[in-house]
């Protein structure tokens, strides 16, 4: 298991999630990131990508305007 | 032995449906969306701050959660300049290139299907439904230009069109399909109900910027100004925030409305000098192109206008360049007569 970092900062939805996803096909099952962001939509979008893929979201928390989610990838990632 | 289908999935109530039908006759379905940079989805509803009581959710995601199927949002922003700027089709009332888009998309799902070794691209087009992409003597071409040709199966109105190779080979039930046509969207909310959807986006007239009448003319003074037809994902995210004046063709001013729109813009004062009110409450500004120096006096008069010294004799603003140096400046705010209607993009 490896921990990873994404900087998704000024990012507008739907970025975040094309870049939480991209980086999630790079991991392995049992990895985990954490992704900040700064667009609040990443509260929403993130936690429904997470549960459509299958994948575990294991935190989510607002940080001085920033939205930090912590995830861990299952499965096949695809 | 199941099929498998790849769906476009705009996030809108067509598409949601069409998936569904396929579910009901046993295939196997995944959706993608693809992100062109001018996605009404979400961004300005991020940017403003009167809009974050709204609930922000993507509505691709929220499809695909209701439908239970994986979702793969694709950026196509680099590929899709092309788009914009040749279109073969031409644009349509705006700079909305829709048919050239349609038949781009449906050429990259294509990609997608042979790559994951699916067998047909679903979407939820209805014949006569849009003016451009979805005409009975269009939706041939889409299918041919993009060389999907039967492999595309269109469920809400394929009984209006000819057989593709899903209905002929029995993987799907021709006589399950739909034949909905024209701009009534009485039967899809007809069929939603049946299917228990009851809380799906509401059609909001098109879901690309590209389709805005003021959106479009932004963009075109903004190729006018650099003598050029390019853009970069900041641009094009700039086109859909705050007031856009052109006081002179070598630079133009971004000045915030609202509180969310100023906090957007102190992003990019890295990127652009900026100017800010500070004597009195007042938005935030970006000065885009090149300008003279004395032309930051004029910008400052324009910015002071829309503060709230704008009765004053005199507002003070901090001008700061892309460096972080800063000056003050004071000017008498612009009287109203004085804002020329041409230099409001």
């Amino acid at each position: 298991m490896s921990r990873h970092q994404l900087d998704c900062r000024r990012l507008l939805c739907p970025m975040p999630v094309i870049r939480v996803q991209n980086k999630v096909a790079e991991l392995q099952p049992g990895d985990e990131l954490e992704v900040v962001c700064t667009d609040p939509g990443v509260m929403q979008d993130i936690p429904a990508w997470c549960r459509i893929n299958g994948h575990l979201l294991l935190d989510q928390q607002v940080r001085d305007d920033e939205y930090i989610l912590h995830l861990r990838v299952q499965g096949d990632p695809h | 032995m199941q099929r498998k289908a790849v769906a476009l999935i705009s996030g809108g109530l067509d598409s949601l449906l069409a998936v569904r039908v396929m579910q009901d006759q046993g295939i196997y379905v995944e959706g993608i969306n693809f992100f062109t940079g001018f996605c009404v989805e979400g961004h300005t509803h991020a940017i403003r701050k009167k809009d974050q009581k709204k609930p922000k959710r993507n509505n691709a995601l929220w499809c695909a959660e209701q439908l239970g199927i994986k979702l793969h949002i694709i950026d196509i922003v680099e590929e899709y300049k092309d788009i914009v700027f040749n279109p073969k089709y031409g644009y349509g009332a705006n700079l909305n290139p829709c048919l050239d888009c349609k038949i781009f998309m449906v050429k990259k799902a294509k990609e997608w299907m042979e790559t994951h070794d699916f067998d047909f691209i679903i979407t939820g087009e209805v014949v006569g439904q849009r003016p451009k992409s979805q005409r009975k003597d269009t939706m041939p071409v889409v299918q041919k230009d993009s060389g999907i040709e039967d492999r595309l199966l269109r469920p809400l109105c394929a009984k209006n069109l000819p057989q593709t190779l899903p209905e002929r080979e029995s993987w799907v039930n021709r006589e399950k399909l739909y034949d909905f046509s024209g701009r009534s969207r009485k039967p899809q909310m007809a069929l939603a109900k049946q299917f228990g959807f009851e809380d799906y986006a509401q059609p909001a007239g098109g879901c690309c910027f590209l389709t805005d009448a003021q959106y479009s003319v932004k963009l075109q003074d903004l190729w006018k100004a650099r003598g050029d037809k390019q853009y970069e994902m900041d641009d094009i995210m700039l086109l859909k925030v705050g007031r856009h004046i052109r006081p002179a063709p070598e630079y133009k001013l971004i000045i915030s409305r609202e509180e969310g729109e100023g906090k957007f813009l102190q992003g990019y004062r890295k990127q652009y000098p900026s100017l800010k009110t500070t004597s009195h409450p007042g938005p935030l500004c970006l000065i885009d192109g090149d300008f003279a120096e004395e032309q930051i006096e004029q910008a400052a008069r324009i910015v002071a206008r829309y503060s709230q010294g704008k009765n004053a004799d005199a507002v003070e603003l901090e001008y700061r360049d892309t460096e972080g140096n800063t000056r003050q400046v004071k000017v008498a705010p612009l009287p109203p007569h004085e804002l020329k209607k041409e230099w409001v993009v």
